[in-house]
């Protein structure tokens, strides 16, 4: 019968035509990020073991950049501040963000006004911040000028071109940054509580203090561990912040890795190292996400298990 | 609703929270009065004071008249760069998230879970893995050092978080609507247009606020893709300081900062609990 | 000695009064069930009780002792949560103990106190678990046990079965009653349920709006309801509710629903001569309108046989419930199942005349 045969082909090629426009709206901006996320990280990774340097070349020097990378005072410097830069702020802004959390979380009056004036400075740009801070911090117009205008001409506060202090300035006014992220989540979580499990403790004789520690707390854990994700890889990434706030001086003492890998990209010309450090970057970050989704999935059939 | 008693407790809680509210407001406070103060009486008092005189002239300056590297057109340009920028990749990177959130999580489609999961990891692949590649594209379309380049970066790139916004959303509409919908012989686009986006404008309000805050205050792919004139401003405040190094114009400087911050800031006044739900939606990975 | 006193309590929220002047007293090892719609404040009481929240005015005894100023902690009550409010952090040990450590008990009192619980509800084998790994039915004997351990004078329940599916909750309704039995605790128990409050109650009181409409023992509860709103929130399906007028006759006053011929006329309860001629509402069960062969209890005339027209018919299995015209009005009535009737045929029905029940149509206040 191919008479029905073909009606039954024509049917199907337009039913086909007919539905290609949304075909083409689900599939092209989809496959277009998709695919650029897969194909820029996979070429990066492939320039990491070329000998590319003003240009990509082809070529296999198979892991040459890594360990010349990895030998670099910028970078060893870079990891070593990272490390220091990644517990300091993420424990600071935890800490903090949970202490303004149960601090607003104690029914006070204008909690809306305080609300808004901690979580402002997300709205501003990293460069911002890293700019006022960088005049703040500045031993000759910021706060050290201001407390010795004020009489107290010993005080110094200097860390800003201190090469071992210089870190924790950033640490400062990252915290100063991200700690309303923090509180916003601990905020929603403490609301969340069951209002039952409260009344219950009360019935239990729990003060305030243990209520806290022992019923309220613990229900913020996996909150916590997410706050604890999000700010680690903001950490791990962070360079418009460092730019703007020292520039990765004094000298190189504050230097991380995204300001290495901009460096050696674009501007010592040495493609391959720049990609090198960029994976070294990812494979930091995995290091820290990779356990965490491993976490969660433990977590979903843990309790999948009543 | 808010305690009525006064004890000693409450009233240190009061103290403490004051205390720390005032330490947050302190950079902004020093931004705003430094741009009123000329560039003596800083250098003279520091950062922290209230102006002497009232040099309103500085916005003035940094407005138009500021030279930025070898340019003395103030941040002008560089503020209608990053409008040109924002406003379009914004509102395309929106648009295009809505339509893939909804295919994804309502329409469904052989390979939506894969194609979604791939399009999130976006949000977890540093920027640093896509430099290199950018530059590339940028150079092999001809769009190196454009706006337009930027444009369709942040846009790419956008998507992976407007379609997770979006995606998390749409998944709590009923499914049955789009049963009826269909058995009615409702289409893609006619689902789209008379069901779905009815009901979108609490989430497109939080994306746009999103998108926007985050694309306005971005700077390495500012810096890295475009130079001179073509760079939004977060690039040119950096070039600013570096310009200034040796004769510092902090008054100038500082409403220029002030300039720079002041459209997310107002985003953010108006938009109020949608930022903090894009917060907490952004989390929700 | 009274275990629980509530006198003229008032609870205010705002402009809202909430709880409206509500007197109760309860006498130890009885089971009290406050119920009533969402909304009538029973759970606001139960939260007084509890100290959980203050009263705006009015005092509660706990125990003989007025406890208006003490805390929860010292009231010496326990309280079962709908939502059971298990610490999720916890193990199932420690929850039941947590109230313990709060108390600085000693570690081996604890475990003596846990075990002797946990054998009662047996619970033991779940000890180490976290609520997360427990069904539904067992993390309510874990919140029971948790009340339970504090040996308490009064036991604090608040809709703890409405979490579970259908058939649990008639399994734990069981457990509930049998635990009264043989501990002979003093409990408070809210819920919306009125078969919960008919089974497990010794006395119940009904609530509606802030003021508890009647306070007795189910049968008075049920049979002699105070007002037409007890009458149509106990039972299920509910009372038949019906306009009359009550008119003299030869053998005493008589109700008559509807007009003309097809109009339905019944006795009423002695006591209510002086209403004659003006109209009211009256109330007959389902259950007491039934095939005419039915013998109801052992009074021979007690049935009274009469005829209506079956509007619909609604067999459940166990019997059949039909829907009778009387008058301009509907009543349901409950026949057995092998019955067979043909929709809008007028067929004959038996009447039990000792439930009767007359009300005021103004005020809904029951007459006789």
């Amino acid at each position: 019968m191919p008479a029905a045969a073909q009606t039954g082909q024509r049917r199907v090629a337009v039913d086909v035509l007919r539905r290609l426009p949304e075909f083409l709206t689900i599939w092209v901006p989809l496959l277009l990020c998709a695919g650029h996320l897969i194909a820029f990280a996979l070429w990066t990774i492939w320039v990491s073991f070329t000998p590319s340097t003003l240009v990509p070349v082809a070529g296999f020097v198979g892991l040459r950049n890594y360990t010349a990378m990895m030998a670099t005072r910028n970078w060893q410097i870079a990891f070593d501040n990272l490390l220091l830069f990644g517990s300091g702020f993420v424990l600071l802004s935890v800490l903090t963000g949970l202490g303004l959390a149960i601090l607003l979380d104690q029914r006070i009056r204008g909690e809306t006004v305080l609300r808004s004036i901690f979580l402002y400075p997300l709205a501003v740009s990293f460069v911002v911040t890293g700019t006022v801070w960088s005049w703040l911090l500045n031993p000759g117009i910021g706060i050290q000028k201001l407390v010795n205008g004020l009489g107290w001409t010993s005080f110094r506060f200097d860390w800003l071109i201190d090469r071992d202090m210089a870190i924790w300035t950033i640490v400062i006014a990252a915290v100063w940054q991200s700690s309303g992220f923090a509180m916003a989540l601990f905020l929603a979580g403490l609301r969340s509580v069951d209002a039952d499990l409260i009344k219950a403790a009360q019935i239990d004789g729990a003060g305030p203090i243990r209520m806290y520690r022992r019923v309220i707390l613990p229900t913020l854990w996996p909150i916590t561990v997410t706050v604890v994700v999000i700010q680690l890889q903001f950490a791990i990434t962070t360079f418009d912040l460092v730019r703007a706030l020292t520039g990765g001086g004094p000298g190189i003492a504050t230097q991380l890795p995204a300001l290495v890998v901009y460096d050696f990209m674009f501007q010592r010309g040495l493609l391959a190292r720049g990609a090198a450090a960029a994976v070294l970057m990812l494979l930091i970050l995995l290091a820290v996400l990779l356990p965490y989704a491993a976490w969660r999935y433990l977590q979903r059939r843990q309790s999948a298990h009543a | 609703m808010p305690e009525k008693t006064f004890t000693p407790s409450r009233v240190l809680i009061y103290l403490v929270v004051s205390l720390i509210a005032a330490a947050y407001l302190v950079p902004l406070l020093v931004v705003v009065l430094n741009s009123l103060r000329t560039a003596e009486e800083i250098a003279q008092t520091s950062m922290i004071g209230w102006p002497r005189q009232w040099a309103w002239g500085n916005y003035a300056v940094a407005w138009g008249d500021f030279c930025i590297a070898q340019t003395c057109a103030g941040i002008r340009p560089y503020m209608l760069n990053s409008a040109l920028v924002a406003i379009p990749a914004t509102i395309i990177s929106t648009l295009l998230g809505s339509v893939a959130g909804y295919a994804v999580s309502l329409w469904r489609f052989p390979g939506d879970r894969w194609i979604y999961g791939v399009v999130t990891l976006g949000i977890f692949l540093p920027q640093q893995m896509r430099l290199l590649p950018w530059t590339i594209v940028l150079r092999d379309l001809s769009l190196t050092n454009t706006l337009t380049g930027l444009v369709m970066i942040h846009t790419i790139q956008g998507l992976s978080f407007t379609t997770l916004f979006c995606r998390n959303y749409y998944i709590a509409i009923p499914p049955e609507l789009m049963r009826a919908a269909r058995i009615d012989g409702a289409g893609f686009y006619r689902i789209f247009w008379r069901i779905v986006l009815p009901l979108s404008p609490p989430i497109l309000i939080v994306t746009v606020i999103w998108q926007f805050t985050h694309i306005w205050n971005e700077f390495l792919y500012g810096v890295t893709f475009t130079t001179g004139q073509q760079q939004p401003i977060t690039a040119a405040l950096i070039a600013l300081s570096a310009s200034v190094a040796d004769i510092p114009q902090h008054g100038v400087q500082s409403a220029a900062v002030m300039m720079a911050a002041l459209p997310t800031l107002l985003v953010y006044l108006f938009g109020g609990r949608y930022f903090v739900r894009g917060l907490t939606a952004g989390a929700v990975k | 000695m009274s275990a629980l006193t509530v006198h003229d309590l008032h609870k205010r929220f705002g402009a809202v009064e909430v709880l409206k002047g509500i007197n109760l007293e309860m006498n130890s090892g009885e089971f009290t069930v406050l119920v009533g719609p969402s909304g009538c404040g029973k759970s606001t009481l139960l939260n007084i009780i509890a100290g959980l929240e203050r009263q705006s005015s009015g005092s509660i005894q706990i125990g003989g002792r007025v406890v208006d100023d003490v805390p929860p902690k010292d009231r010496d009550i326990a309280m079962v949560f709908q939502s059971y409010a298990l610490y999720p952090s916890m193990t199932v040990r420690q929850n039941i103990t947590f109230g313990m450590e709060c108390r600085n008990v000693p570690r081996a009192k604890r475990d003596e106190a846990v075990g002797r619980v946990a054998k009662l509800l047996q619970i033991d084998a779940l000890l180490e678990r976290k609520p997360s790994q427990l069904s539904g039915g067992q993390r309510q004997r874990v919140a029971m046990g948790r009340a339970l351990v504090r040996d308490p004078l009064l036991f604090l329940f608040d809709e703890p079965l409405s979490n579970l599916d259908a058939q649990l909750r008639v399994e734990m309704r069981l457990e509930i009653k049998q635990l009264h039995q043989r501990l002979g605790s003093t409990i408070v128990y809210v819920t919306h349920d009125q078969i919960e409050a008919m089974t497990l109650a010794n006395r119940i009181a009904v609530m509606r709006q802030g003021v508890v409409q009647q306070f007795a023992d189910p049968e008075t509860v049920y049979n002699r309801p105070a007002n037409l709103f007890v009458a149509r929130f106990m039972g299920a399906p509910p009372m038949n509710t019906l306009a009359a007028r009550l008119e003299a006759s030869s053998g005493g006053a008589v109700a008559v629903i509807g007009q003309g011929e097809a109009a339905i006329r019944l006795p009423v309860p002695a006591g209510s001569e002086g209403w004659v001629g003006r109209e009211v509402v009256l109330g007959i069960r389902p259950e007491c309108i039934a095939e005419p062969t039915r013998h109801f209890g052992d009074a021979p005339d007690a049935a009274l046989i009469i005829a209506a027209r079956v509007d619909m018919i609604e067999p459940t299995g166990a019997e059949t419930i039909v829907v009778l015209r009387f008058g301009d009005d509907r009543a349901l009535g409950r026949v057995s199942p092998d019955l067979r009737y043909r929709l809008g045929e007028t067929a004959q029905f038996a009447v039990d005349t000792r439930k009767i029940i007359l009300f005021d149509s103004a005020s809904g206040d029951r007459i006789a």
